[in-house]
């Protein structure tokens, strides 16, 4: 056990002389540099312009959805390729059981569609 | 895996393969029929359990599929039984009322199937993959589900709510699964108890333990992993509320108690306090936060909290009479919440639609007489008055806790339930003796089935409690 969390050595002091160095970095200003707030100074920067708006603005929530529906086929796909690199391994079972898979996705894919998920208008 | 061993896992889970195909087919049907498909597809996802239920009854054999991560056993059986019955009453009872709050979406009762599906995976899990697997199916559909009314700030609220705290306890369960992994070395749950039985124990494991029975402790309500509760059952639409009381803490106890009773076996003493404590805080906490309560699904809620540690009474014990007094405590749960949702649903009136406070029972005995008989019944029974149902199961746990000398957790157990029988009975005093309250509207024929039938069986209790003690006997021995 002792050897096994020996090997993390390392990365123990890595994390410690990061930290020192990042809060001697976050610390540092506050207690030797010279301060003179002005309201010029404090405000939002924009390219030598007045803010326009607020940087938190609402975004239409189909982005949101087609996102999602992009992470699915994304993840489909990565379970395609350890398959199908070792695919001369898995036999009949694993190539039916991706069949199978494949299957589930292609429902859902066609709910999604049939209930207009896919479309921007 | 070869073809011949396939071929028998496939036998072995036939059920759930019916409801796994028959959901996918449910929702194709539902889209390529548009919004007018709700009732045939209610009424296909109603046959497909009723078939599943009748294929496990009829025709599935003992065995281990999938590698040993899937178990056909009596218990597995008998708890999906359970789940099955609770899911179909719940889609039943919800038809109606779905209509008339214009939330029925044919997405509902294909959801109720699959999570129903991951109930019955979990039920029958015999390793952290596959419990996890069939936890997470269930508790996706059931996040959705939670939400279904998504024009109202409530529902989608507890939907929200339940999503966040849901997932911050599969993760809990994720870790110490993964910590149970690295000090045993197995996921499954023969291979851990023989780890385990050589004797080893050591502290990382203990954590392993812990942070699994957070999890689950979580999904069965039990305090202090409670807090969802009240808000989730408050804000889902009823007849949600009514599913969520029932089938998933049937399974979630299900998957409880073949945790530490096949891979934590070895190290009773190390769970059973864990058991012990969640029961004694679930019993008062139950007890007596629902005294302060006005919202009948609140108060519901609290009651399930109860409930739930009276079940763990069972459990604690750690003996085969436990897990049997567990058994015929979630069957007679059950069976008291179904009802309960039954008269809760029927709380309607025409212009107000559902109302949800309890002093609009008031004066019930004379405006439905009927249904005020079959709630007085429930709430005794739930409350633990001989001779109805809910004294049985209550008298089953406590028993087996006196048996393996846990007098004072029988003890704590039998004051909690006489301080949580206020409730119940000022429900009666507010139906029987309080002016009457505006009369309800007239209630659907199926609800009248439900809250009849549970009321029927809580008084015929006695009569049947023979055979049911004897399958549950059989069902309790799958581990002993």
């Amino acid at each position: 056990m002792t050897e096994l969390l020996g090997n993390y050595v390392p990365i123990a002091i890595f994390i410690g002389i990061a930290l020192v160095i990042g809060l001697a970095l976050l610390i540092a200003p506050f207690a030797v540099a010279y301060k003179a707030p002005d309201s010029e100074k404090l405000s939002a920067y924009e390219c030598g312009f007045n803010a326009f708006d607020d940087a938190r603005m609402k975004f239409d929530i189909r982005f949101y959805l087609v996102s999602i529906l992009f992470i699915i086929f994304d993840l489909e796909v990565a379970f395609l390729f350890p398959w199908a690199v070792s695919f001369s391994d898995v036999g009949w079972i694993g190539f039916w059981s991706m069949m199978a898979f494949l299957g589930v996705l292609t429902i859902g894919f066609i709910y999604e569609w049939k209930k207009g998920a896919l479309e921007w208008e | 895996m070869t073809a011949e061993l396939l071929n028998t896992s496939l036998q072995l889970s036939v059920p759930e393969l019916m409801l796994a195909v028959g959901a996918m087919v449910l929702l194709m049907i539902g889209v390529f029929s548009g919004e007018r498909s709700v009732t045939i597809v209610s009424g296909l996802a109603v046959a497909l359990l009723i078939m599943a239920g009748l294929w496990l009854v009829l025709f599935t054999e003992n065995g281990a599929a999938y590698g040993g991560a899937f178990l056909s056993d009596p218990f597995a059986r008998f708890m999906k039984v359970l789940a099955l019955i609770g899911s179909i009453t719940a889609m039943v009872m919800s038809v109606g009322h779905a209509r008339a709050e214009r939330i029925d979406k044919f997405e509902y009762p294909v959801l109720l199937v699959i999570a129903t599906l991951g109930m019955m995976l979990m039920i029958s899990a015999n390793d952290m993959i596959a419990l996890y697997l069939g936890l997470e199916l269930q508790s996706l559909a059931l996040y959705v589900v939670a939400a279904i009314n998504r024009d109202s700030v409530r529902s989608t609220e507890a939907g929200l709510k339940y999503f966040v705290l849901g997932a911050l306890s599969s993760g809990m369960l994720l870790y110490g699964a993964s910590l149970v992994y690295g000090y045993t070395g197995y996921t499954g749950f023969d291979e851990i108890a023989r780890v385990l039985g050589e004797g080893e124990r050591p502290l990382g494991l203990v954590f392993g333990l812990v942070f699994l029975l957070t999890g689950i402790a979580f999904k069965i309500s039990a305090v202090p992993f409670h807090m969802w509760t009240p808000d989730v059952y408050e804000g889902a639409p009823t007849p949600v509320t009514a599913f969520f009381s029932a089938a998933p803490k049937i399974a979630a106890m299900a998957i409880f108690i073949r945790l530490v009773s096949s891979a934590f076996e070895p190290i009773r003493i190390d769970w059973q306090q864990i058991v012990v404590f969640l029961s004694v805080a679930s019993m008062a906490l139950g007890a007596f936060a629902a005294i302060g309560q006005r919202n009948i699904k609140r108060l519901m809620a609290y009651s399930s909290i109860g409930h739930m540690g009276y079940a763990l009474v069972g459990l604690a014990a750690g003996t085969q009479a436990g897990v049997r007094g567990v058994i015929i405590y979630m069957l007679i749960y059950m069976v008291m919440t179904l009802g309960t949702f039954a008269c809760i649903l029927a709380m309607r009136r025409k212009e107000e639609g559902n109302v949800e406070n309890i002093d609009e029972l008031a004066g019930l005995s004379s405006t439905n007489p009927f249904m005020a008989t079959m709630l007085t019944i429930l709430m005794f029974s739930l409350a633990g008055i001989p001779p109805l149902a809910g004294f049985f199961g209550k008298y089953v746990v406590f028993a087996a806790a006196i048996q393996a000398e846990l007098y004072w957790l029988a003890v704590i157990g039998v004051l909690a339930s006489v301080v949580g029988a206020y409730y119940y009975l000022r429900i009666i005093k507010i139906m029987w003796f309080d002016e009457p309250a505006p009369e309800f509207a007239p209630v659907a024929g199926e609800l009248k089935l439900v809250y009849g039938l549970a009321g029927l069986f809580i008084l015929g209790y006695v009569f049947v409690a023979s055979p049911l003690g004897l399958a549950a006997d059989v069902a309790a021995r799958t581990f002993f």
